[in-house]
């Protein structure tokens, strides 16, 4: 029995390992500036998560296929070092790892978090709903109009709750149904929340961040490769939480323009 | 001292049971109120079984029917298709089952009532009639919960964790947001309740009543483990119910604590105003981290108590254990907000609380290195309850490792909200602390109904169920480095649909792991009645438990008082029956630490 | 002594241990469930732009020195309790004062809750309910969960009372101790809320 358990979990610990060294599944191609700190930091993570899962599954493989009752009945051996040494190796490995990774893993959230974006950041407003992404832009005049609940109507397409009739800065404002940006520009995204929580994921920009309702927030990113993306929420918002996406579409500087005057033409 | 009369003698303390109401509805006895708490968990870990197979058909097949579910919902499953809500539905309760009625019930309430007034000495508990509350508010709290199975709008659908303001807002968020979430907002508040008055008798009873030469340290681990449980659980339902309060104040008081102004739900402008959604966050994994502490912890007690029996010798240091699981318990107060990364809480904020969660690495370690190292040198005894223990370490060191990942805010950033995510907190929920059930199971089956359980079936359970969880939960870790989102009732989205190969392999993997679970449930219904008698002490096991009789009397010692000569560790040494001392015998050993 | 007596003796005193501990860990985590309506009101108020403060109605001081005096209360009935205790134990003794004193915080404490009941009143009649604004939805909701845990300590106290009145009361000490502590408690606690209450509201 104790042979076999040995058998069984050896297999079992590195099949498991198989795909994670294959990167049979895997993160996406990384289309952002900060994420290579964050892909290095996963995998540095990995190394020692792997090493730390193979190290013990076959030690406990090895010591119940030595160790099943026997029948001699000498004195019982114990391991060198006991209790106290192991504490000690437990304290220094793992803590001297833990405090690296964590010392070392700041640095790739304080690129997302700590610097600010920016001046001249393209500025995108996305207001999340059941179940919708809509981005605006604020046009000519550089300024995005109020938003007004109590206006919102989307059967007008007037999905913010805009009041162009009354704001000089809501007349010009771009409201569409994806988040187009240049490559290789800033890009603050404002985020606002229409209902209840949702969350703005993109895999390859390695970026997720959470819609709160009444709280401003916004993050800000650089893409770095041309191509249509998968923007999905995140944070589950009701029945149509699964269906909710819309496409991050990076583009060359000049498409962008030209996409953004036709847009701008639509309004 | 002065004259006691009998009646004065047995204040506090309850007479004999007289009467079948008595006896085994309504009863004092902590060891039936244990098995009353293991029944109910048994049961909800069924019902959430077959909800996961339900969860897991309908991602490979989402539109496929499944017969008889429109019996169980109409609305929620019409000609048997299951919709997206009906999913969430199915999903929450899935969670909500789980975390609170099994795992907070059968590792701690069930095994801990049963034992740990016999591992310390004592008649029963401190407070019998709170101890009987205790499961019975337990119990309308289930039957609260599953109400909201057949109520017109369905169960809720925001999940185990109902964030604000989906759960808060009321019937325009959606179906299942109606009667569905008050009734799960006053099922867990009257959960809390059960539970507090659960760890007020666990906490007095472990201080107050231990029997003579009974010291802490001579406490059997799994005495430890549910004192120290007790500690953490008793301070983490006292937020929660609070919480669920205020919730159900917002949804049928009209309340703002939890709601912003503005919000357009449904077409509807809301009618509150500066609520804080972030607040519930707050609150609920205040509580909602230590509670997973409160589901693993008593199943290392139960582990590490079976362990030293199996493997015939003491652990290389009971005491590190103890003090790690006490390091664990503190710690488990300070990493609330690591489920809070992306939150929008400050991110000044997520980096302070990454550190404590790395840090509860540290004992974690600690004591997964005592386990295996206890191994060396040891005379390891296979039984299904030994195997369980076994396999438990192997899955505790695959939950616990993914959870390096999920503790820096950094790689949280892709992996939040994944499969990934997922895969950590079932591995070590709902394999790992699982494990340590049937590992309880097993070991304590002879004690608690006198007969033996079959060790041909137990092993066969263990093989497929050890081999099954890996193939269910090791993809899903896979799944989310792939970006997988989580609580998706379908997988629409381009670059998930690559992924539909995986899926199909954890559903099969799913319903045959499954299905094994019957093996065990017929093995214990089968041996309750039909099993081999069991001997007083079948495992050659040293703690008090062993000394009474399968299954012991009303008052668990008779007229005894048992006095406690050694530790519940004296294996491997030379005894009067055989290569144990057990903790009542006054025989001296040599060397004893 | 006999075997049986003994045990009596050891179950009698590990109950009463019992008691006293289980006082306090009670204690323990009713304060946890107001530390969270403590933070609770603190995260609100910080994020909220639109934070009303309202008056605390005149009457709650009142209430405060009703809750104040039926502590004192209470500490005068326990000597004569303990005597009455000891008595029954040995030599005749112990007065009526302790059960009337007793009574005396059985009813102040049933003063208090009209006393918050009125309060409840005052606020309504300005207009101010439990939904009306973040910080009166707190101060229903504080003074209402203090209320019902006080019931309970009520509760207690006319269980005490009742038992006293009999002939031969049976009580123990702790559980007259457990009671003593909890009712402080109470008033303490009240003291507290209303110290948050008056800062934050």
């Amino acid at each position: 029995m104790g042979k076999f358990f040995a058998v069984v979990l050896t297999i079992i610990a590195l099949v498991s390992a198989v795909p994670i060294v294959r990167h049979t599944w895997w993160m996406p191609p990384d289309i952002s500036t900060h994420g290579h700190a964050i892909d290095e930091q996963l995998t540095d993570t990995m190394a020692e998560a792997g090493f730390s899962f193979l190290a013990a599954q076959l030690l406990l493989a090895f010591f119940v296929w030595k160790f099943s009752e026997r029948k001699d009945s000498g004195p019982i051996k114990s391991l060198p070092g006991g209790a106290k040494g192991l504490v000690i190796a437990a304290l220094i490995l793992v803590g001297t790892e833990m405090l690296a990774l964590g010392v070392l893993g700041q640095k790739a959230w304080a690129s997302v978090y700590f610097t600010p974006a920016s001046p001249n950041a393209l500025h995108v407003q996305a207001q999340a709903g059941q179940f919708a992404f809509y981005f605006r832009y604020p046009g000519a005049d550089g300024k995005f109009g109020g938003l007004h609940p109590d206006k919102i109507d989307e059967g007008n397409q007037n999905y913010f709750g805009l009041d162009p009739a009354n704001e000089v800065e809501a007349r010009d404002d771009i409201v569409t149904g994806e988040l187009a940006i240049p490559a290789n520009r800033e890009v603050l995204l404002l985020m606002h929340s229409k209902d209840v929580g949702h969350s703005f994921y993109v895999p390859e920009l390695r970026m997720q961040q959470d819609f709160v309702p009444g709280l401003d927030l916004s993050v800000h990113f650089t893409a770095t490769k041309v191509g249509r993306y998968e923007i999905v929420c995140t944070q589950l918002c009701g029945l149509g939480h699964y269906n909710m996406k819309a496409y991050l579409n990076v583009m060359a500087q000049d498409d962008f323009e030209k996409w953004l005057k036709q847009k701008a033409s639509e309004q | 001292m002065q004259e006691a009369s009998a009646p004065q003698a047995q204040q506090g303390h309850h007479g004999p049971p007289e009467g079948f109401i008595r006896k085994y509805v309504f009863s004092l006895d902590h060891k039936v109120i244990g098995k009353q708490y293991y029944a109910l968990a048994l049961v909800a870990v069924f019902i959430g079984m077959i909800l996961s197979w339900l969860m897991r058909y309908h991602l490979i097949y989402p539109n496929g029917k499944i017969f008889g579910l429109e019996f169980l919902s109409k609305v929620g499953a019409p000609g048997g298709v299951m919709t997206p809500e009906y999913y969430l539905s199915l999903m929450t309760m899935h969670g909500t089952l789980m975390v609170f009625f099994v795992l907070t019930n059968a590792p701690f309430a069930a095994f801990g009532n049963y034992f740990l007034p016999i591992q310390i000495g004592a008649e029963d508990m401190a407070f019998p009639r709170f101890n009987m509350m205790s499961f019975w508010v337990t119990f309308v709290a289930f039957l609260v919960l599953m109400t909201a199975f057949f109520i017109p709008d369905g169960p809720p659908i925001s999940g185990w964790t109902a964030y604000a303001p989906l759960s808060a807002v009321g019937p325009d968020a959606g179906p299942g947001q109606g009667w569905g979430q008050n009734l799960w907002g006053i099922s867990i508040a009257l959960f809390c309740v059960g539970s507090l008055l659960g760890s007020l008798n666990f906490i007095a009873t472990t201080l107050d009543l231990r029997a003579k030469g009974m010291t802490l340290m001579r406490m059997p681990l799994s005495t430890w483990a549910w004192f120290i449980t007790a500690c953490i659980s008793l301070l983490a339902f006292a937020v929660l119910l609070p919480a669920c309060l205020l919730l159900v104040l917002d949804r049928m008081a009209g309340t703002s604590f939890f709601i912003p102004a503005g919000l357009v739900v449904s077409d509807r402008l809301q009618a509150h105003a500066g609520g804080s959604p972030l607040l519930w966050q707050h609150l609920f994994w205040f509580f909602g981290h230590p509670e997973v502490y409160i589901a693993i912890l008593p199943a290392m007690g139960i582990v590490s108590h079976i362990l030293v029996n199996s493997i015939r010798r003491p652990l290389l240091s009971a005491k590190v254990i103890i003090y790690s699981m006490m390091s664990i318990g503190f710690l488990s107060y300070m990493v609330w907000g690591h489920h809070m990364f992306v939150s929008g809480m400050n991110p000044f904020s997520s980096l302070m609380f990454s550190f404590p969660t790395l840090t509860i690495t540290i004992p974690a370690t600690v004591m997964t290195l005592i386990w295996l190292g206890s191994l060396y040198g040891a005379r390891i005894r296979f039984t299904s309850a030994s195997l369980f223990a076994l396999g438990f370490i192997s899955m505790f060191v695959s939950g616990g490792v993914s959870g390096f990942f999920l503790a820096q805010p950094s790689i949280d950033i892709y992996l939040h909200a994944t499969y990934f995510v997922v895969g950590h907190f079932h591995m070590v929920m709902g394999v790992a602390a699982i494990f340590a059930v049937f590992a309880g199971t097993y070991f304590w089956f002879p004690k608690m109904t006198g007969r033996m359980m079959s060790e041909g079936l137990g092993k066969v359970h263990f093989w497929i169920t050890f081999v099954g969880t890996y193939c269910i939960f090791m993809p899903f870790h896979y799944l989310g480095l792939a970006g997988n989102v989580r609580r998706y009732s379908s997988f629409v989205d381009d670059f998930l649909l690559p992924l539909m190969p995986v899926h199909r392999f954890i559903t099969i993997a799913a319903l045959i792991t499954g299905a094994a679970q019957f093996i065990f449930l017929y093995n214990l219904i089968y041996s309750r009645f039909r099993g081999k008698v069991a001997p007083v002490n079948p495992w050659e096991a040293t703690s008090l438990e062993w000394t009474i009789p399968s299954p012991p009397p009303w008052n668990n010692f008779g007229d005894r008082h048992p006095i406690v000569y050694h530790d519940p560790h004296q294996y491997g040494v030379k005894g009067s029956l055989g290569d144990y001392v057990m903790q009542d015998s006054p025989e001296k050993i040599e060397n004893e630490s | 002594m006999t075997t049986s007596e003994k045990t009596a003796a050891v179950i009698r005193t590990s109950a009463e241990e019992a008691a006293r501990s289980g006082i306090w860990v009670g204690i323990a985590a009713i304060t946890m469930t107001f530390a969270a309506f403590t933070s609770a009101i603190i995260v609100r108020e910080g994020t909220d732009t639109a934070w009303h403060h309202m008056t605390l109605p005149a009457v709650l001081y009142l209430n405060t020195l009703v809750l104040i005096l039926s502590s004192i209360t209470l500490e005068l009935s326990r000597r004569p309790i303990a005597a009455r205790i000891r008595g029954e134990q040995g030599a005749a003794g112990g007065s009526r004062s302790g059960v009337l004193w007793l009574a005396a915080t059985l009813a102040l404490g049933l003063v208090f809750l009209f006393g918050q009941y009125a309060a409840w009143r005052q606020l309504a009649a300005q207009g101010l309910f439990l939904a009306t604004n973040p910080s009166s939805s707190f101060f229903y909701v504080l003074t209402a969960v203090h209320g019902v845990h006080l019931l309970g300590g009520l509760a207690a106290l006319a269980y005490l009372v009742w038992k006293l009145s009999l002939r031969a009361p049976g009580l123990r000490r702790s559980t007259v101790e457990a009671t003593a502590i909890y009712w402080h408690f109470m008033g303490g606690l009240w003291i507290y809320l209303l110290l948050v209450m008056r800062t934050r509201l």
